[in-house]
């Protein structure tokens, strides 16, 4: 069987409940392969989605095809295909970066001397060769995740589940493994990716998802996204750049212009910018909520 | 961070395709994760020292505080009650070390890394196996510490070579019940502290045992479970052993209370541990 000729997921009406809680609720979605971001607040049902998805958690209803395949009737051969990583490194830190890699790869079923091939590369590619025979222990946060991200890359998944793969990174770690997933995508990797950061999924993502109570409200690419808010809004500046006023329009030429004549009559020496909705602003109008602070993520995920 | 977009040359293709990857059987799984555990506990150097430190301990503060007051009582000295409390003493040491699997396990339970093997196509359970064997091999290694120092302090045996392995023996049982009771309590937990916690209750049971003075000198109250709980057929036995006399019927009994903590940790464990999705 060929899995590329397949769409990467295919789901119709799957709900999930806790208890009285349900977490996804009639869910339907259709994916081909290649990069797609799933947006949305803390406890919308992100990592439920990723953990059922990728073989770890049962499903209640509807039906669920990752590569053609039911994570549920078919885990092993699914698991064959994907990988996860979740959003706790999945790495020993006892153990050196060679020896996470090493038992990975043997752990997915090749032999030791193809992992350590394996290994090499994937360490050479994530700039971890120097330290690969350092404890994990003693690597930084950022390092710590590109190990994990190499070692769910062992085996050549078809598909990786990323959840949330940047959260708690400096900004500079969080570009260079941007860069990285990018890299994959252009190898011929699927990616699936759980984010509370609309950069992220605006920067990575040909297609963004919106998952709100257990649904998708939106989905499209940033672009479309930014559309249905639809707008653009002027920003006025004072000398220093400071933004002083904020101009709300329906994004016409005619009414850009309008505003801005009445704004040069007033005020003729200040700087404007015209720009489009951020993602931001597309998301609260979306789910009537802003993207949660990231430090109450302890709420996101169901009980075990 | 510079990256290569070109297709690596390796033995194993970076996309080995429409093949979905077999997986590790579960005798892999367990020799991986034997060796992963054995690396834990021999890289993790004060935890290794505390398993070997803590009964040996142990032994010199009840052989050189209580023990002739102890002895005294029973018309003996203080080589007699060496003799008499080292069963005890390394069926507490398992208790130290076998603790420390709680909170390996518990750290594997609710960290990243048991969801990440439980998406890969192998037994995931091989990871609990692997500790297990770590931890019989850390505590027959304290264990053997302690009979060593032991004979140095003047321990001596009437036990024919086959009466030593047999107490040898009950004691590695003990070793591997209390491992297992340990590694369900570890995936039980909700962190590896409260795991810890947990441990430290069952550190008491040997001293409510015949393991470190007779039952018979105990309180009416506390001489019923004294003498009927698990460690005291166990303890009875391999004193029996090591002092070359006939262990009765004290060993089967041990042996049956082995078998069914054992039974019902595996039970516990096969039904717990697929349900247990770490957050």
């Amino acid at each position: 069987m060929r899995y590329a000729d397949k769409p990467l997921v295919e789901i119709s009406g799957l709900s999930k409940s806790y208890g009285k809680h349900h977490v996804l609720n009639d869910l339907s979605l259709t994916l081909d392969p290649g990069i797609h971001a799933l947006l949305g607040p803390n406890g919308a049902g992100k990592t439920t989605l990723v953990n059922i998805l990728s073989t770890l958690i049962p499903y209640d209803s509807g039906s669920v095809r990752v590569l053609g395949l039911d994570p549920q009737r078919q885990r092993s051969q699914l698991q064959g295909l994907i990988s996860l990583t979740g959003q706790y490194a999945a790495v020993d830190g006892a153990l050196t970066g060679m020896e996470n890699m090493l038992m990975m790869g043997q752990l997915f079923g090749l032999s030791r001397r193809d992992s350590k091939h394996r290994a090499d590369d994937l360490l050479e590619r994530f700039e971890l060769t120097a330290a690969s025979a350092k404890r994990v222990a003693t690597y930084s946060g950022g390092m710590r995740r590109k190990l994990d991200i190499a070692a769910s890359l062992i085996a050549g998944p078809q598909l990786i589940f990323l959840d949330e793969p940047t959260t708690g990174l400096d900004t500079r770690s969080r570009q260079a493994l941007w860069d990285e997933i990018n890299a994959l995508a252009a190898l011929g990797t699927s990616i699936f990716l759980t984010t509370q950061y609309l950069e992220e999924a605006d920067v990575l993502a040909e297609r963004i998802m919106v998952l709100h109570d257990g649904r998708i409200v939106a989905d499209g690419t940033a672009s479309q996204l930014k559309d249905r808010v639809g707008g653009s809004t002027i920003q006025v500046h004072d000398g220093a750049g400071h933004i002083i006023e904020t101009l709300p329009t329906q994004g016409s030429a005619q009414e850009v212009a309008h505003a801005l004549s009445a704004l040069a009559r007033q005020r003729p020496d200040v700087g404007i910018t015209v720009r489009r909705p951020t993602l931001d602003e597309v998301f609260l109008e979306l789910t009537g909520e802003p993207v949660t602070d990231q430090n109450d993520k302890q709420k996101e995920n169901a009980p075990a | 961070m510079s990256i290569t977009l070109t297709e690596q040359s390796t033995t194993a293709p970076a996309h080995p395709g429409a093949v979905p990857m077999r997986g590790a059987g579960a005798m892999t799984g367990l020799r991986i994760f034997s060796a992963r555990s054995l690396k834990h506990s021999f890289r993790d150097g004060e935890s290794l020292l505390m398993a070997v430190l803590l009964p040996l301990m142990l032994m010199l503060i009840f052989t050189f505080i209580f023990g002739e007051s102890i002895a005294a009582g029973q018309g003996g000295g203080r080589s007699d009650y060496l003799a008499y409390v080292l069963p005890a003493i390394a069926l507490t040491a398992a208790g130290f070390g076998a603790s420390y699997t709680a909170v390996v396990v518990s750290n594997d339970m609710t960290t990243g890394f048991m969801n990440r093997l439980r998406t890969m196509p192998f037994p995931a359970v091989t990871v609990l196996l692997g500790h297990t064997v770590s931890s019989m091999v850390r505590n027959l290694l304290a264990t053997a510490v302690v009979v060593g120092v032991a004979f140095a302090l003047g321990f001596r045996t009437d036990a024919s070579v086959g009466q030593f392995l047999g107490a040898v023996g009950l004691i590695s049982l003990w070793i591997l019940v209390i491992t297992v009771v340990f590694a369900v309590l570890g995936m039980i937990a909700g962190s590896a502290e409260a795991a810890s916690g947990y441990g430290f209750i069952l550190l008491f049971l040997p001293y409510v045992s015949s393991g470190f003075a007779p039952v018979e000198t105990m309180p009416g109250w506390l001489r019923g479970f004294a003498g009927h709980q698990p460690m005291t057929p166990i303890i009875d036995s391999s004193r029996a052993l090591l002092n070359g006399e006939a262990p009765g019927n004290e060993w089967w009994i041990g042996i049956l209370w082995c078998a069914g903590f054992i039974a019902l940790a595996v039970w516990l464990a096969a039904v717990i541990f697929p349900k247990k999705v770490a957050r």
